[in-house]
C-alpha cells in the first residue's frame, strides 16, 4: 500500500505540492485528475525521485518503507515503476538489452536470480504476445524513432516485464488513438493482483473507460481537492473543474 | 642470491655511474646504459645480431631524428620529455616500484577486480616488484597474458595451425634473421623512418614487436589476437609491427589488453606498417587501456603512435578499429593510403578521456587510386576534465575519380569541465569525387538518466549503458571475443564521471 501523508514538494524554489495525503491499498487503482499545472506530474517524480523535485516536507511510504529516503534505483528494486508521459530516447541502445538491463537490475535489487538472454528472451515473447505487440519492439533501439503511440506500448511492456508493486503512469493516454489506449489499459488490468496498485494520473476521463478505478482524486493547486469513486470522474468530464473549484 | 636479484644489483651498479665498459667489449650485456646516442643505436642492432643493411637503416633514421623537432601541433600539453633520460633497450627494473600490492594505487587495484583479472596478475600489470619475476620458461619472463592463457601447447599448436597455410607470424627481430627478404622490402615503406618525429625516433632503436605475412590467397584462420596473447612480450616502449597480406589475402589481427597495464616507460612511440595487395584484406582492431594517471593525472603513459596502412592492390582494403581508453595523452592518427583502384579504408574509433587525459586522434584517408572509397566513425567522450580531439584528413588526388568519403564525428560529453573539439582537413582535387561530413556533439541528458534509473539501474550502469549505445556503430566492427571485454572497458573508464 502506498501512503502519502503531508507531502510538500518544490521546483526551483517554488512551492507545488502543498500538503499530499492519499492511500492506495494494495490491490486498487486510483486515479489522479486535475487541470494543468495543478502538480500531477510533480507528485509523479517526486515518487519516482527525480532530481531537482525538493521534498520539503511529508512523508511516503510503499509497504511501510521509506521511498523518500531511497535513490531513484533503489525505489524501482522496491518496486515503483513509473510509466512515463515523454519516454526518453537512448540512441543506440537495443531495447531487449535495455529491457534485459532493467529487469536483472530490478531483479538483483529483490534478491532474485538473474534471467540469462534466453530465459529473458523467452519471457519477453510472451508478454509482447499478451499485449498484442510485435517482437520487432525488442529489436530496435530504446524508444528510437517510436511513434508517441508505440513509445507509450514500451512503456507498458516494461512495465509487464518488472512487475511493479505500484504503477504510476503519468498522462500515460495522451496521443494514443483508440486502440493504443485499450492496449494501453489492458497492459494495466492485466497486472491487477492482491499485491499490485496503480495510481493513473490522467487529463480525460476516456482512459478510465477502460481501466476503472477503485477511486478518483481531483488535485489542484497542489492538494487534493476531491475524492470520490468512478463516477466523479464522469461528474468532472461533464462539469469542468470549475465545479470542484468551487466545492472546495 | 636468485639469479634476478643478482641481475638487478649488477644492473643497478651499472647504472649508478660505475659502468666503464665500452660497447666493442665481448661482456655479454642485456642492456643499455641510459641515453640515446649512435652507440646506442649501434648496440640495440648488435644485441639483435642484424645484418649490415639494417643497422645503416637504423643509423639512417636516428640522423633524420636528431634534426627533427617534436611536434608542436596537436592539441596536448605536456612536460618537456628529456629523451636522455630513458633507457632504450632492457631497461633495468626500478628499484623504486611498488613493493606489493598495498602500496599500488587503489583505484587501479578495483579497477582490476572489476575486470575479473586474479590477484597474481594484478600485480604483473601493476608493475608490483618481482611479480613477474617467478619462474620463466626458455629465460623469458612470463608476462600477464600468459597468466591468462597460460599453455605453451596451445601456442605451439596454433603455430603449426599457421604455418600449414603458410603464414608468418613472429617477433619482427625473428622475421628479420629467419625472412630477411620480406623484412627489407617491405619496413618502412608505409611510414618511412623520416615520416615525423616520433616514427624516426622508433625507426632507430625499435626492439619489439610483431610481424605477419600472409601468402596469396590464403584467409587466416583465426583471429591473430589469440596467438598474439599468449605470444606477445610485455609491450615494447618502440614496438615495429609489420603486416603484408599478399594477393587475395585476408587477416584480422588485434592488439592491445583491456586490463590498466602500467609501465616503466612513460613515453610509448609504436610503428604500425600495414600492406594489402590486390584483393586482401586486412583487419586491425586496437584495445588500448595503458595507465592514465591517477585522478590527478600523475604518472599516465604518453603513447604517440604512428599507424599507416597502404592500400597497394586493386580491391584492397584496411580497416582501423580502436578503442582508446587509457593513457595519459594519445596522439594517433592511424590512417590508410588508398593507392589501389576500387580500394577502400575504414576507420572505426571510440576514444574516451576522464579526469585529465587528453588524446588527439583520428584518422589521415589519402584517396590516390580511382573509385577509392573510406568511411571514418569517430566517437569521442569527455568526461572529467578530459580533452577530446579528432582530428582527421580526407585527401583526394586528381588521379582519385570517383573517389567517396563519409566521415561521421560525434562528441559526447559528460559533466562541465572536459572539451571536445573537431579539427577536419578535406582536400579536394578531383571533381567526381564526393565528401561527405557529418559532426554532433551532444551530453548525457538529465532525462536519460532518470529513466534507466527509474527502471532500476544504477548511475553508473546508466551512464555505461548509454555510452556503449553512442559507441555501438563503432564496438560492433569489433571481433566478437573483443567486444564484450570493449563494453566493459567503456564503463568503467568513466566511473565516478558523473554526480
Amino acid at each position: 500500500m502506498l501512503r502519502i501523508e503531508g507531502l510538500t514538494a518544490e521546483v526551483d524554489g517554488k512551492p507545488i505540492l502543498k500538503g499530499i495525503d492519499l492511500e492506495v491499498p494494495a490491490g486498487e487503482v486510483h486515479a489522479i485528475m486535475g487541470p494543468n499545472g495543478s502538480g500531477k506530474s510533480t507528485l509523479s517524480y517526486v515518487l519516482a525521485g527525480r532530481e531537482g523535485y525538493e521534498v520539503t516536507g511529508g512523508s511516503a511510504t510503499l509497504n511501510g518503507v521509506d521511498l523518500l529516503a531511497m535513490e531513484p534505483e533503489e525505489r524501482a528494486a522496491a518496486g515503483v515503476f513509473l510509466a512515463f508521459q515523454y519516454p526518453v530516447e537512448l540512441p543506440g541502445v537495443g531495447n531487449a538489452n535495455f529491457l534485459r538491463t532493467a529487469l536483472n537490475a530490478i531483479r538483483r535489487g529483490k534478491g532474485e536470480a538473474e534471467l540469462d538472454a534466453m530465459q529473458f528472451l523467452k519471457l519477453a515473447r510472451a508478454r509482447l504476445k499478451e499485449l498484442q505487440m510485435s517482437e520487432d519492439m525488442l529489436k530496435r533501439g530504446v524508444n528510437v524513432g517510436f511513434s508517441g503511440g508505440e513509445k507509450k506500448r514500451n512503456e507498458v511492456l516494461q512495465m509487464a516485464l518488472l512487475r511493479p508493486s505500484l504503477a504510476i503512469l503519468d498522462e500515460t493516454d495522451s496521443g494514443l488513438d483508440i486502440d493504443a489506449l485499450k492496449i494501453v489499459a489492458d497492459g494495466v488490468n492485466a497486472l491487477r493482483a492482491p499485491d499490485f496498485s496503480a495510481l493513473v494520473i490522467t487529463h480525460y476521463q476516456r482512459l478510465l473507460d477502460y481501466i476503472v478505478p477503485d477511486k478518483v482524486h481531483v488535485l489542484m493547486q497542489g492538494r487534493i481537492a476531491q475524492t470520490g469513486g468512478p463516477e466523479l470522474a464522469k461528474q468532472l468530464e461533464a462539469s469542468g473543474y470549475a465545479s470542484v473549484q468551487a466545492a472546495a | 642470491m636468485p639469479a634476478v636479484a643478482e641481475t638487478l644489483d649488477t644492473v643497478q651498479s651499472v647504472t649508478e655511474g660505475t659502468y666503464k665498459w665500452g660497447f666493442e667489449t665481448e661482456i655479454e650485456m642485456d642492456f643499455a646504459p641510459k641515453g640515446l646516442n649512435e652507440d646506442t643505436v649501434r648496440f640495440i642492432s648488435a644485441q639483435k645480431k642484424e645484418p649490415e643493411w639494417l643497422l645503416e637503416w637504423r643509423l639512417k633514421a636516428f640522423a633524420t631524428w636528431q634534426r627533427m623537432q617534436e611536434p608542436r601541433w596537436p592539441a596536448v600539453k605536456y612536460p618537456p620529455i628529456d629523451y636522455q633520460d630513458a633507457y632504450y633497450y632492457a631497461a633495468p627494473k626500478k628499484k623504486d616500484g611498488p613493493k606489493s600490492l598495498d602500496e599500488v594505487d587503489p583505484e587501479l587495484l578495483k579497477t582490476y577486480a572489476k575486470l575479473g583479472i586474479p590477484l597474481k596478475e594484478q600485480a604483473i600489470l601493476a608493475g608490483v616488484e618481482g611479480a613477474g619475476d617467478s619462474p620463466s620458461e626458455g629465460g623469458r619472463m612470463p608476462i600477464a597474458v600468459d597468466a591468462v592463457f597460460d599453455s605453451v601447447s596451445v601456442a605451439t599448436s596454433y603455430k603449426e595451425r599457421l604455418a600449414k597455410d603458410g603464414i608468418i607470424f613472429c617477433a619482427i627481430s625473428e622475421a628479420v634473421q629467419e625472412h630477411p627478404e620480406l623484412v627489407r622490402q617491405y619496413l618502412g615503406t608505409v611510414v618511412p623512418p623520416g615520416d615525423n618525429f616520433y616514427a624516426a625516433l622508433n625507426s632507430a632503436v625499435f626492439t619489439d614487436g610483431s610481424f605477419v605475412y600472409i601468402p596469396k590467397g590464403v584467409r587466416c584462420p583465426m583471429e591473430l589476437s589469440t596467438y598474439f596473447r599468449i605470444n606477445a612480450k610485455s609491450t615494447g616502449q618502440f614496438e615495429r609491427t609489420l603486416i603484408i597480406a599478399d594477393e587475395g589475402a585476408i587477416v584480422s589481427y588485434l592488439e592491445g589488453c583491456t586490463a590498466p597495464m602500467r609501465d616503466e616507460n612513460q613515453l610509448h612511440a609504436a610503428v604500425v606498417e600495414l600492406v594489402a595487395l590486390d584483393d586482401a584484406s586486412i583487419k586491425y582492431s586496437t584495445v588500448q587501456n595503458w595507465y592514465p594517471g591517477d585522478a590527478e593525472g600523475r604518472g599516465g603513459i604518453y603513447n604517440f603512435v604512428t599507424k599507416r596502412a597502404q592500400c597497394r592492390g586493386k580491391r584492397s582494403k584496411v580497416s582501423w578499429t580502436q578503442v582508446e581508453t587509457g593513457s595519459a595523452i594519445t596522439w594517433k592518427y592511424p590512417s590508410c593510403v588508398l593507392l589501389g583502384d576500387d580500394s577502400v579504408g575504414e576507420f572505426y574509433s571510440v576514444a574516451i578521456t576522464n579526469n585529465y587525459q587528453q588524446a588527439d586522434t583520428g584518422t589521415k584517408m589519402i584517396h590516390v587510386g580511382k573509385r577509392t572509397t573510406s568511411t571514418i566513425v569517430s566517437k569521442g567522450i569527455s568526461a572529467g576534465k578530459g580533452q577530446n580531439t579528432y582530428r582527421g584528413l580526407v585527401r583526394i588526388a586528381p588521379t582519385a575519380s570517383a573517389a567517396r568519403n563519409f566521415t561521421q564525428c560525434d562528441s559526447l560529453l559528460i559533466g562541465d569541465q572536459c572539451g571536445a573539439h573537431t579539427v577536419p582537413y578535406i582536400e579536394n582535387r578531383n571533381m567526381s569525387a564526393k565528401v561527405e561530413h557529418e559532426a554532433t556533439t551532444s551530453r548525457i541528458a538529465e532525462d536519460q538518466l532518470f529513466y534507466c534509473r527509474q527502471r532500476g539501474l544504477s548511475e553508473e550502469d546508466a551512464v555505461g549503458l548509454i555510452v556503449n549505445g553512442f559507441c555501438r556503430e563503432v564496438l560492433k566492427e569489433l571481433p566478437m571475443e573483443f567486444a564484450v571485454e570493449a563494453q566493459k572497458l567503456l564503463q568503467i573508464s568513466l566511473e565516478g564521471s558523473v554526480g
